[in-house]
């Protein structure tokens, strides 16, 4: 007989508070355990003889995923109930806003929907780092926390090295109808790229107050993602930015090659609004056309293209942040950063460059520094700085261009690259001197701090000593 | 299902077991081929690992250039308490009868008949073909006929097992490359390719099928020794991979003029 649940009934040590609104699989708790501060969320599957095996294998599936996250983005995972017991997951319970919460007030203003996106695609690549893909994200799965994004429920989650027992379990498509992608659609379950189309739904929503493709009740009303777009953002509200509609299109697509690939480069982009590539939207076909198309062109053709693995991009860092000191022109040191950058851009194949050059000032708020032309020094990095990346021959698009103004150069970088998300930073240095080795250089700032890998180029010493013995100046400041 | 309500502070950190599999590792070495850096360095692997039984899971002879040395270790551990079991290439040398075999692996079986006392022929000719341990079963081919030596490469292959046995836990070996299926219903088989040295899952809801790949010729790629340490307690299958001398291997399988190609793939993984 199934085992009924009770306010003050103990498990494991957890006390059973409240029950809270729960779903067809598992009821939801509210628990103490008097070692865990705060309250606790107990998620026991509802096992009753006679359920469907894929309950319990949902519950197997997420035990497996749950038990291997970790960080700040998932909740803190504090017990897991033996299956031949009381299968539970206890995990932390988030203090925070449900986006659930917040999509009803939707439309909402830009400003908040950028903040929201930031934290969820943060919360994602940090999801996506650890091998494993939501495939369920939802409003009401994203907690705002004062941490971050937290995520919630991986009960149809994958994780890359893990075999995906629930491919085989439904010939429907599994995901909510409003956010799942259209290759989840068609049963692809392995690309983190899923998630981030979930994601521009869900910006599409807050912008627009309305779901892209609204609650289909079948597959054949989810499979009409497949074929046609939703309606342009600014066709809903012409308020919104041109940049925003662009970035939740980029999100959308349905060609995964167009996509943005990785979670990071969609953080850098929502960082960077007005370093967004703006692209004329082609206009939908209509009438015989439409027919048309989906007769010859959108039809079984489009799904080939949905099912077509997304092609291999290659495992290097998707944002790379390159610092770059100008302030000397294109010398030896500069041109070596710029070969650098080009090999570490070239592991991946949609790898992102941001150029970042530091304007140093002595206090934080200095007026502008002015040329004898009266442009500012602002301006005039900004153009040595696209001069210098030219030979790189990226298209527009796969490099932004930044000129950071700040006390501290290595601090100024070290942020920059966390809030953008840089997968690997490029930074140089200048040959030892007794006064660095003593007051630390930036690079060596930069290396010890970073939270990702760090190339340091340096001029070939032997070199650079030669040079600067030559001419008996001092070492130069440190290359920024 | 039965439920009952634990006690408070109890440890909850194993995965569900079921009661009827008794809690051990296991270590399962197949397809050792005569290879006897392989088979020494996977058995130490083992060892360091703590497995508590050893399954040799068939084909000790066949390709490789120590056919006497794996069999006498062989019967070793047997009399240590391991179980072994009977491969079609052990069947080959002890029968004589190479029908339905590769021309490289006929040469292979000729050769390592010439090599063994009568004695480890009797031994080779006595293993079984499978061997059912609580709910673990154990063959050197697919399970729905063991001794026509079907090869589990897929999930259709897999799914006959599913069909015609009930064990929770199937292992054999016979492709040369490690693979684990599922099945936790009628007709749904999920693959999965288990990582070198990561421990694989396996599920309450589910039966298992695992391959073990080959100890003494992998095929998978990776020319590194595979052995599969099972741990019926954590619940979870993982491939062990372990380096060792091919190199040494291969020179030994030259100079006792067996085909080249034998010890270049040992080099390769393939």
């Amino acid at each position: 007989m199934a085992r009924k649940f009770a306010p003050g009934m103990v498990i494991d040590g957890f006390e059973l508070v409240e029950r809270m609104p729960s779903g067809g699989m598992a009821s939801i708790w509210k628990a103490r355990r008097d070692d865990i501060e705060g309250p606790v969320v107990l998620k026991i599957p509802f096992l009753d003889p006679g359920q469907d095996v894929s309950v319990v294998i949902g519950y197997e599936v997420e035990d497996m995923i749950a038990r291997r996250l970790t960080g700040p983005h998932v909740p803190r995972f504090h017990a897991f109930g033996d299956l031949r017991d009381v299968p539970y997951i206890a995990m932390e319970f988030v203090e925070g806003t449900s986006v659930a919460k917040i999509a009803a007030e939707a439309p909402l203003p830009f400003e908040e929907v950028r903040r929201i996106g930031i934290a969820t695609a943060k919360a994602l690549a940090a999801l996506h780092e650890q091998g494993v893909t939501h495939l369920d994200l939802k409003p009401e799965n994203i907690i705002l926390a004062k941490r971050g994004a937290v995520l919630l429920d991986f009960g149809l989650a994958r994780h890359a090295e893990l075999p995906d027992l629930l491919a085989e379990q439904s010939d429907v498509p599994m995901g909510t109808a409003a956010y799942i992608s259209p290759e989840q659609v068609l049963g692809i379950r392995r690309d983190p790229a899923s998630d981030i189309f979930a994601l521009g739904c869900i910006l599409y929503q807050l912008a627009s107050g309305e779901e892209p493709f609204g609650w289909p009740q079948t597959t054949a009303g989810m499979r009409r993602r497949l074929f046609h777009k939703a309606p342009a953002l600014r066709s809903i509200n012409a308020q919104i930015p041109r940049w925003l509609e662009q970035i939740v299109e980029k999100c959308m697509e349905v060609d995964r090659a167009r996509r943005y690939s990785d979670a990071g480069q969609l953080v850098h982009d929502l960082q960077n609004p007005d370093q967004v590539r703006i692209v004329e939207r082609k206009p939908e076909p209509t009438g015989l056309k439409a027919f048309l198309f989906r007769l010859f062109g959108g039809g079984e053709k489009r799904a080939e293209l949905v099912l077509k693995r997304s092609s291999n991009v290659g495992d290097g860092p998707p944002v790379v942040l390159t610092a770059v000191d100008l302030s000397a022109g294109v010398d030896a040191l500069a041109e070596q950063i710029r070969t650098e950058t080009g090999i570490v851009l070239a592991a991946r194949k949609d790898s992102r460059l941001a150029c970042v050059a530091v304007l140093k000032t002595e206090i934080i708020g200095d007026t502008p520094q002015v040329d004898a032309e009266g442009r500012s020094n602002y301006v005039n990095m900004l153009v040595s700085l696209k001069d210098w990346a030219h030979p790189l021959h990226l298209p527009d698009g796969r490099a932004s261009f930044h000129v950071l103004e700040a006390v501290s150069p290595a601090d100024a970088i070290l942020d920059f690259a966390e809030r953008n998300h840089a997968g690997h930073i490029v930074v140089g240095a200048r040959a030892s001197s007794a006064m660095r080795r003593h007051l630390g250089s930036v690079s060596t700032k930069v290396v010890a701090e970073a939270k990702c890998s760090v190339s340091v180029v340096r001029v070939k010493a032997v070199e650079d000593a030669l040079r600067s013995g030559a001419s008996g100046a001092p070492p130069a400041e440190d290359q920024a | 299902m039965v439920w009952r309500c634990s006690q408070p502070g109890r440890k909850a950190n194993a995965r569900s077991r079921p009661a009827h599999i008794h809690a051990m590792l296991i270590g399962i070495l197949s397809d050792i081929h005569s290879n006897r850096e392989a088979f020494d360095a996977a058995l130490e692997a083992m060892q360091s690992a703590g497995a508590q039984r050893i399954v040799l899971l068939g084909d000790l002879v066949g390709y490789g250039p120590d056919p006497a040395y794996i069999v006498d270790r062989a019967r070793a551990l047997c009399e240590a308490g391991a179980a072994s079991l009977l491969g079609n290439h052990d069947e080959a040398a002890a029968t004589g009868n190479t029908s339905g075999m590769s021309e490289n692996a006929r040469d292979a079986i000729r050769w390592t008949i010439k090599q063994l006392s009568s004695d480890q022929l009797e031994f080779l000719a006595t293993q079984p073909l499978s061997l059912r341990e609580g709910d673990v079963l154990y063959t050197h081919a697919g399970a729905w006929k063991p001794q026509g030596w079907p090869y589990v490469k897929e999930a259709a292959d897999a799914q006959r097992v599913f069909e015609t046995q009930d064990a929770k836990i199937s292992v054999c070996g016979h492709t040369h490359v490690p693979a684990i299926f599922y099945c936790a219903r009628k007709g749904a088989v999920t693959s999965f390719t288990p990582l070198p040295n990561k421990p694989a899952p396996l599920f309450s809801s589910c039966r298992s099928v695992i391959v073990a790949g080959a100890v003494g010729q992998p095929r998978d790629g990776n020319p590194a020794a595979c052995a599969c340490l099972l741990d019926t307690d954590a619940m979870t299958a993982t491939m062990l991979r372990v380096a060792y001398d091919w190199d040494k291997t291969a020179e030994k399988i030259s100079a006792a003029g067996l085909p080249a190609w034998l010890g270049m793939r040992l080099k390769i993984g393939r």
